[in-house]
C-alpha cells in the first residue's frame, strides 16, 4: 500500500467517523436541548404541555406545602410566579427564599410538574440563570 | 508566623520557578551544561518550597488558626481531624495550592527519575514544567492568596461545606489533580520534543510512563468522585453528565488515546506528530476542566459563586498554554518525519481507529459541555444539555470502540488478516451473543438496547481474556510481559464497568414511600420495616436516624440505617445514604424529610451490579499500574537502539 492510499484510507475513515458523530450530535441536540426559562419568560412564551424545560427562580416565601411525598410550591422571579408540583425527596438545599431549578413540563392545568429538582453544593450559590432572570425583572438587589 | 513563612516560601518558589523556566532553556539551546544542570536543582528547590507552603497551610488548619482568613471560611474547631486536613483543599485557594504542589512534585520527579534522558531534553522538560508552575504560583499569589490574615481573629470558623465532609471526597481532589497535573509532564515532553525537532521511539518510551501514571490517577479520581455522587446525592445515579464530571472525562479520553498512540510511536515509529498533538491536548483539556470548575461559567453542581478575575486569569493562562503549544506544533510538526508504513487492517490501523473514536468521544463531550456557553453568548438563550444528549451521542460511539477493542490485540503489526483474528475470538463472540439472548429473555425483554450493551460488556471481558488462552495452553503464562498483563486487565475491567453501569441504570428497582415507625412495606421480594427513628449526635452534627429492618421470607436479612444530618455550624441538612452490598447488587436506602405525625419519606433502590462500576474502575487503574511496573517501561531502564527508519 502506498503512503498516498494509506492517507486516503485514513482520511475516509476519519471523515466517516466525524460524519456519524456529527449526525448523532445534531439529532441529539435537536431532541434533547432543554431551555431555561424564568416565570416571566414562561408567561410571555406559550409553551406546549409536552415541552420539557428548566424553570428557575426563587422559592416564594410561605408557599411550600408538603403532603407526604408531594410538594407544592411557587417559583418567582419577583415579577411573575408559577406553581410547581413535585413528587419526591427534595434536595438538601431546597428552602424558601432560595434559588431553585426545576426540570419538567407544564401540565394541562397550568401547573409545572417537576420531574427533577436540582441541588447545589453551596448554599450561597444562586444559579447564574436565576440571577439573570431577577436582574431582568428589575428586582436585583446587590447583597454585598 | 508560620502562615507568613508559608507565604514567603510561595514567593520564593515563584522566583525559583522563573529561573527554572528560563535559564535551562537558554542552556539547552547553547549547549551550556552548567545552565542545564541548574534545572534539576531548581526543580527540587521549588518542590521543597511549595511543600513548605502547603505544610504551613495544613498546620494552620490542623491547629485551627482563625487568624488566617482561609481557615475561618472553611474550617471549624469542632471538625474531625480528617476533615480539618481535607479542608485544606476543600476550597478554591487551597485546592490551587494543592495543584501547584503536585505540579512541583512532578517536576521534582522528572529531575530525580530522568537520569537517562539526554541533557537538553531533560532541561527543556523541566523548564516547560516550571513555566506552567509560574502561571499557577502567580495565580495563587496575586488572586487567591491562601495565607491572607484576618484581624481581629474571629473565635471560630464557618466550617466546611457538609457535603464535602466525607471520606470519599477527602481524597477525590488529590487523586484527580495527580491525574490532571500528571499530563503537564507529557505536555512538557511534547513541547520539549517540538523545540528539539525530534520525536523517536526513545521519546515515546520516556513519555509513556508519565502518561500512564497520570492516567491511572485520573481513573481513580474520576471513580472516587462518581462513587461519592452515588452515595451522597442519594438519587441512586452514578454519573450525571455534569459539566465538572465532563471536565474530568475529556482529559481521560484524550489521555487514553495518547497511551495508545504512544505505543505506535515506540514500536513502529509512526503517528509521531499526532501523538505530540494528543499530549498537548490532554493537558489543555485538564486546564479547561480547571477553568470550568474555578470560573463558574457553567451551571454545575460544583460551580462556586466566583470572582470573575480568577476566571479571566485561568482563561488567559489556558489560551497561552493551548495556543502556545499549538502554534509551536504548527511551526515544528512538519519536521517530524513519519516512519513505518502499514495496511489499514493491522495493529497500527486498530490503534488509529481507537484514537479516532476516543477523540470523537472527547469532542462530543466538549461540544455538549460548551454548547450552552456558546448559545448564551450568541443568542442569549439559556439552555442545558443534559444526560439525554450524551446518551444519544456518547453511547452509540462507544459501540464500534468496544467492538474493535478485543480484535486489535490479535492483529499483527504492519499487516494482518481480520478473519483469523475473529476466529480466535469465536468463543467470546458466542458467549456475548448468548449473554444478549439471556438478557433479553430472562432479565428484561423491553429494552433491546440494554441487552445489547450488556452483551458488549461480556464481549469486552471474555474477548480480552481470550488473548491469554494461547499462553495458558502453552504454559507460558508466567513469562507474560507485565505490560501485556496490564493491558488485558484494563481492557477486561472496562467490560466490568459497562456491565455495572448498564445493569444499574436499566434494571434497577426503586420505591418511594412515606412511613411511620412500625410500618412495613414489600419491596422487590424483600419486606422492609421502619423499626424506629432515633436522634444521634456526631462530632459536629445532630442526625435523625431511621432503622430499617429488611427481611426475606420472614427471616431477618439486614438492617439499614440511613440518616439526615443537620450540621450545627452551617444549619444545613445532608442525607447520609445506607447501602448494603453483596457484590452483585446494592440495597440502597435514603431518608427524606418527615415528622412523627405524617411519617418520613423513605426511598429504596435495588441497584444490580452497581459495585462493579467502581470495582471495574479500580481494576482499570490497577491494570495501568501493573503495566507501569514493567521493567521495559521503567524510566531508568537502559534504552534500546532507536527503531530503524524505513525509507519513505
Amino acid at each position: 500500500m502506498t503512503p498516498k492510499r494509506r492517507r486516503l484510507w485514513l482520511l475516509l475513515g476519519s471523515l466517516g467517523t466525524l460524519g456519524v458523530a456529527a449526525a448523532l450530535v445534531l439529532t441529539a441536540l435537536n431532541d434533547n436541548l432543554v431551555f431555561f426559562y424564568s416565570p416571566t419568560q414562561v408567561a410571555e412564551k406559550s409553551i406546549g404541555p409536552d415541552r420539557r424545560f428548566r424553570l428557575g427562580g426563587l422559592v416564594e416565601e410561605g408557599s411550600v406545602q408538603k403532603d407526604g411525598q408531594t410538594v407544592r410550591f411557587t417559583v418567582t422571579d419577583t415579577h411573575k410566579t408559577l406553581k410547581v408540583v413535585y413528587r419526591g425527596i427534595l434536595p438538601d438545599l431546597f428552602r424558601e427564599g432560595q434559588g431553585v431549578i426545576a426540570e419538567g413540563s407544564i401540565g394541562p392545568d397550568g401547573v409545572f410538574t417537576a420531574r427533577e429538582i436540582l441541588a447545589k453544593h453551596d448554599e450561597n450559590y444562586m444559579p447564574p440563570e436565576v440571577a439573570k432572570a431577577i436582574k431582568e425583572s428589575g428586582q436585583w438587589k446587590d447583597k454585598k | 508566623m508560620i502562615p507568613e513563612l508559608g507565604h514567603f516560601s510561595l514567593i520564593l518558589a515563584l522566583a525559583v520557578a522563573l529561573v527554572q523556566g528560563t535559564l535551562p532553556l537558554v542552556g539547552a539551546s547553547r549547549g551550556d551544561l552548567r545552565l542545564m544542570a541548574l534545572g534539576r536543582t531548581a526543580a527540587l528547590t521549588q518542590a521543597f518550597l511549595v511543600l513548605l507552603a502547603f505544610g504551613a497551610l495544613t498546620q494552620a488548619y490542623v491547629t485551627s488558626d482563625f487568624s488566617v482568613l482561609n481557615v475561618v471560611d472553611n474550617s471549624h474547631s469542632a471538625k474531625p481531624l480528617l476533615y480539618k486536613i481535607s479542608g485544606v483543599w476543600g476550597n478554591h485557594e487551597g485546592s490551587m495550592l494543592l495543584w501547584a504542589l503536585i505540579l512541583a512534585l512532578f517536576g521534582a520527579a522528572v529531575a530525580v527519575f530522568g537520569n537517562n534522558l539526554p541533557d537538553t531534553l531533560r532541561s527543556r522538560v523541566l523548564a516547560i514544567q516550571a513555566l506552567i508552575g509560574v502561571g499557577f504560583l502567580a495565580f495563587l499569589l496575586f488572586t487567591s492568596n491562601p495565607f491572607q490574615r484576618v484581624f481581629p481573629a474571629p473565635p471560630d470558623g464557618n466550617g466546611l461545606n457538609p457535603l464535602l465532609q466525607d471520606p470519599g471526597l477527602a481524597f477525590h481532589p488529590p487523586l484527580l489533580y495527580l491525574g490532571y497535573v500528571g499530563f503537564s509532564v507529557t505536555y512538557a515532553f511534547a513541547v520539549a520534543a517540538l523545540l528539539e525537532g525530534r520525536v523517536d521511539a526513545a521519546w515515546a518510551r520516556w513519555v509513556r510512563p508519565w502518561a500512564l501514571a497520570a492516567w491511572c490517577f485520573l481513573t481513580l479520581g474520576i471513580a472516587l468522585g462518581s462513587w461519592w455522587a452515588y452515595y451522597i446525592l442519594g438519587w441512586g445515579g452514578f454519573w450525571f453528565w455534569d459539566p465538572v464530571e465532563n471536565a474530568s472525562l475529556m482529559p481521560w479520553l484524550a489521555g487514553t488515546a495518547l497511551l495508545h498512540s504512544a505505543i505506535v510511536v515506540e514500536k513502529r515509529d509512526a503517528l509521531k506528530s499526532w501523538t505530540v498533538l494528543l499530549a498537548l491536548l490532554a493537558f489543555s483539556l485538564s486546564l479547561l476542566g480547571t477553568f470550568l470548575v474555578r470560573s463558574g461559567v457553567l451551571t454545575s453542581v460544583h460551580a462556586f459563586a466566583q470572582d470573575p478575575a480568577r476566571g479571566m486569569f485561568i482563561l488567559a493562562f489556558l489560551l497561552f498554554v493551548t495556543g502556545g503549544g499549538l502554534a509551536l506544533y504548527a511551526w515544528r510538526a512538519p519536521q517530524l518525519q513519519g516512519g513505518g508504513l502499514f495496511q489499514p487492517v493491522s495493529r497500527e490501523g486498530a490503534l488509529i481507529l481507537n484514537n479516532l473514536l476516543l477523540c470523537t468521544l472527547a469532542a462530543t463531550v466538549l461540544l455538549g459541555t460548551l454548547y450552552p456557553l456558546f448559545l448564551d453568548l450568541l443568542t442569549g438563550n439559556k439552555v442545558s444539555v443534559g444526560p439525554p444528549f450524551f446518551n444519544a451521542t456518547f453511547v452509540p460511539l462507544c459501540a464500534p470502540l468496544f467492538a474493535a477493542l478485543c480484535v486489535g490485540p490479535f492483529l499483527g503489526w504492519k499487516r494482518a488478516e481480520l478473519w483469523p483474528a475473529l476466529m480466535r475470538l469465536r468463543v467470546a463472540l458466542v458467549v456475548s451473543l448468548a449473554a444478549i439472548v439471556v438478557a433479553m429473555t430472562m432479565i428484561d425483554s423491553r429494552s433491546t438496547l440494554a441487552a445489547l450493551a450488556f452483551g458488549f460488556g461480556v464481549w469486552l471481558i471474555v474477548g480480552s481474556l481470550a488473548s491469554l488462552t494461547d499462553r495458558v495452553r502453552s504454559g507460558t503464562l508466567r513469562t507474560l510481559p507485565r505490560s501485556t498483563l496490564g493491558m488485558v486487565i484494563a481492557h477486561a475491567s472496562l467490560g466490568v464497568v459497562v456491565l455495572g453501569s448498564v445493569a444499574t441504570s436499566s434494571w434497577n428497582t426503586e420505591l418511594m414511600h412515606t412511613m411511620k415507625p412500625g410500618d412495613r412495606i414489600d419491596f422487590a421480594g424483600y419486606s422492609v420495616q421502619l423499626e424506629r427513628m432515633d436522634e444521634v449526635r456526631g462530632p459536629n452534627y445532630i442526625a435523625e436516624r431511621a432503622t430499617l429492618a429488611v427481611s426475606v421470607g420472614g427471616k431477618p436479612y439486614t438492617v439499614l440505617q440511613p440518616e439526615r444530618r443537620l450540621f450545627t455550624v452551617q444549619r444545613r441538612q445532608v442525607a447520609e445514604t445506607a447501602i448494603q452490598t453483596n457484590g452483585l447488587r446494592d440495597f440502597y436506602a435514603t431518608l427524606g424529610e418527615g415528622n412523627p405525625q405524617q411519617g418520613w419519606v423513605i426511598r429504596l433502590y435495588l441497584n444490580p451490579l452497581a459495585p462493579w462500576i467502581w470495582l471495574g474502575a479500580a481494576l482499570c487503574a490497577l491494570g495501568g499500574f501493573v503495566s507501569l511496573s514493567d521493567r521495559r517501561l521503567r524510566i531508568g531502564a537502559p534504552s534500546r537502539k532507536p527503531a530503524l527508519q524505513p525509507a519513505e
